[in-house]
């Protein structure tokens, strides 16, 4: 692999390759030291025009721990205002001789673009509300450790239920790709103003029945609502998302009692998500962060090192 | 002034016979000493006219000037365009207008008609001066907020009451500023979804072209609607026109040729406003313009330099360029598919836009006292298409690489070879 530009262009060979040493670089993870010589000499710089904390922390101390040196540009509408190109500015990075730009844009295909432009590995950190890969491959690793500890086998015929602003969502796209090729079955939930055109020819069910589906679900991935979107007519309230689609406290009670609740932050608590269910010992909120950086640090080793 | 013998030329009714231009005009008698220009196997059409060009200056001569602008409009065949108001500073008063007007006589390349702003700096909050841009040495008869969609139903309402007593004819660009906002820019539909491009659905056209048709009649004015790219929108005014308002409607070559699909890679010469569409969509608009109910070809020639487009797709500037393959692009899809003969080109492509913009000496049969405007074309010659073999200043050609019609060998204008290959 070159570069990772989304899940879509992905071999199942190469995601199967990617979560397999994730698991390694999960057990690095926990070791007192945690730094291995693996990108010694190497050098990825965080570009991101779009605020992220999480995420590029994660991807810092991915590179960190294995031993590149990380950089971080804050581009934060860099370009536009600049007068400067998106171009200029991926071609200006790139001619400094580094080898991995992680990028975040809000420019849905911003990334692919670059990887056109440039000779390092480009790595989508985000763009746009196009796709997220990192983050429903940390998705897939943190459900997958999940139902191994738990002696529940692998995500063949799991249940996976995606709420929220699904429209808006890279993280979606990124899951409704990977996840059934990982033997889950996808089954996302919004109301009809929340969803993408064209959901119907996507390899997932849809509903805009929360209460229906949540009894059947293994995994209940709840995704952020941003208040602003409420301007658009998106919908009418809060208190009426909430009590449509958001996972309460009385929602809780519905869930097999394995089923966890996944969420790739950051939260809006009391919208889509209640602190009961949040903090409930089924969250794998936190798992999932820590999963971000085995991740990552496991597509760094696979694009620089393999 | 040379005076010329054209031989042999075949015209758009199948007939063939010799042109004797002097003076500027078609003349019957063989003029003595002059030029013979053979035309064995090439078809002699009426200079082609653009209702809809994007010449970018004055303001962003980096992009295009009127020069190099009516230049490529030369070599794509055409004797006239008509120049959007959407330069820097807009189009909005008569000394803008008669500025580029005389920008388009020093270049003398076609003649080159300003169209007026509908609004002041196109903000869509009060009226331009329309009737002095009307009255001016510019003739100004064309006002379209193009790039804009004109939101404010009363403010189109009195543009269109302002301009009936001067016969002026409001080019709109029907695009719901709420439906389809500043952020769409792909088709809405699955494609969109997938690749999370904001959508502009095609009923943000429709809408617009309805209230556009009732105003026109009840103020029994005239619209003309820019760059339909939809089956409602054709829909819509195919109802108007049964109604009997006075509505015109324009098809650009690019949503007669190139699908939504081509965005898939995000490349940005494949940004353009309103969108490319699907299949069931180009096939619409390709009988729309077939039976009439789409009067014209436009090109919504609109250059841009790099650094405008070398940005994430939602954030580079929309617009491809036209003037130089849109003669082979109708050909492409309207002729060789049999929708259209060769009078039905002329029609679409010099007639009715030079009757729709009242542009006097323009789209005039190829008669005997009539002004010399004229384009020689080889049907049968193709080629791939080289962005860099381009008058234009601007590259972002959409047809870049592809085996299109290469027909046009001579372009004329008022009895004067403007173009020849």
């Amino acid at each position: 692999m070159k570069h990772l530009l989304g899940i879509e262009g992905m071999t199942f060979d190469d995601i199967q390759a990617i979560l397999a040493t994730a698991e390694e670089m999960h057990e690095v993870q926990q070791r007192p030291i945690k730094k291995l010589p693996t990108l010694r000499g190497r050098t990825v710089v965080n570009l991101f025009f779009e605020d992220s904390t999480r995420t590029r922390s994660s991807f810092e101390l991915a590179a960190k721990w294995l031993s590149a040196d990380a950089i971080n540009v804050a581009a934060k509408g860099s370009s536009a205002s600049k007068g400067e190109s998106m171009r200029d500015t991926l071609t200006t990075l790139d001619a400094m001789g580094i080898d991995a730009i992680v990028m975040r844009h809000a420019g849905s295909g911003s990334v692919a673009q670059a990887a056109g432009w440039v000779k390092a590995s480009m790595i989508n950190a985000g763009d746009g509300t196009h796709e997220h890969p990192t983050q429903a491959l940390l998705d897939a690793h943190a459900m997958l450790r999940n139902f191994r500890a738990n002696d529940l086998g692998t995500l063949e015929g799991k249940e996976v239920v995606i709420v929220g602003d699904l429209l808006h969502s890279r993280v979606v796209r990124s899951n409704a790709l990977l996840l059934p090729q990982l033997g889950a079955h996808v089954t996302l939930v919004a109301p009809p103003t929340l969803l993408p055109p064209g959901v119907g020819a996507w390899n997932v069910d849809v509903s805009h029945d929360l209460d229906a589906v949540l009894p059947g679900a293994d995994v209940v991935m709840m995704l952020r609502v941003q208040r602003e979107r409420m301007l658009g007519g998106f919908f009418p309230s809060e208190r009426e998302y909430t009590i449509r689609y958001g996972l309460t406290a009385q929602r809780l009670q519905k869930l097999k009692p394995h089923a966890v609740i996944a969420h790739p932050g950051p939260l809006n608590r009391g919208l889509e998500i209640s602190s009961a269910a949040a903090d409930s010992a089924r969250s794998i909120v936190l798992d999932q962060v820590s999963a971000g950086v085995a991740v990552r640090m496991s597509v760094l080793y696979h694009l620089l090192a393999a | 002034m040379t005076d010329f013998i054209i031989s042999g030329p075949e015209f758009a009714d199948g007939t063939r016979r010799d042109l004797f231009i002097s003076g500027g005009l078609l003349v019957d008698e063989r003029p003595h000493g002059a030029e013979t220009i053979n035309a064995d196997g090439l078809m002699a059409l009426p200079g082609l006219v653009d209702l809809h060009t994007h010449l970018r200056e004055p303001g962003r001569e980096d992009a295009e000037t009127v020069e190099s602008g009516s230049l490529a409009a030369a070599r794509g065949g055409f004797t006239c365009v008509h120049a959007m108001a959407n330069t820097q500073p807009v189009t909005d008063t008569a000394e803008n207008a008669e500025h580029i007007a005389d920008l388009g006589r020093a270049a003398g390349h076609v003649q080159v008609v300003p169209i007026g702003a509908i609004t002041k700096g196109l903000a869509g909050r009060e009226l331009a001066e329309l009737g002095l841009m009307h009255q001016s040495r510019a003739g100004v008869r064309v006002f379209s907020d193009d790039g804009m969609c004109v939101m404010d139903s009363a403010l189109m309402r009195r543009a269109f009451e302002w301009v009936k007593p001067f016969d002026g004819v409001l080019a709109q660009h029907a695009q719901d500023a709420g439906l389809a906002g500043p952020g769409a820019c792909c088709h809405e539909g699955e494609l969109s979804g997938r690749l999370g491009l904001a959508g502009w659905p095609p009923v943000a056209e429709s809408v617009i072209i309805a209230r556009d048709a009732q105003l026109a009649e009840a103020t029994r004015s005239r619209l003309h609607v820019c760059h339909v790219t939809t089956a409602e929108g054709v829909d819509v005014i195919r109802w108007a026109k049964t109604r009997g308002i006075n509505v015109t409607a324009e098809a650009t070559p690019h949503h007669l040729y190139l699908t939504t699909s081509e965005v898939i890679g995000y490349d940005t010469v494949y940004k353009v406003n309103p969108p490319l569409r699907t299949d069931e969509h180009v096939e619409a608009i390709r009988a729309a313009l077939a039976d009439g109910t789409i009067d014209i070809v436009g090109t919504d020639h609109a250059p841009h330099a790099p650094q405008d487009k070398d940005h994430a797709f939602a954030d580079a500037r929309p617009g491809m360029l036209g003037l130089e393959q849109a003669l082979s692009v109708v050909m492409e899809t309207m002729l060789s598919t049999g929708r259209l003969d060769w009078a039905g080109v002329v029609d679409r492509m010099s007639a009715a836009p030079a009757r729709i913009g009242r542009t006097t000496g323009q789209g005039r049969p190829l008669a005997v006292g009539e002004p010399a405007n004229l384009v020689l074309v080889d049907p049968a010659r193709r080629a791939a298409v080289d962005r860099n073999a381009s008058a234009s200043l601007s590259r972002n050609n959409p047809y870049h690489g592809r085996d299109l019609p290469d027909p046009v060998e001579l372009t004329m204008w008022r009895g004067r070879v403007t173009h020849r290959r």
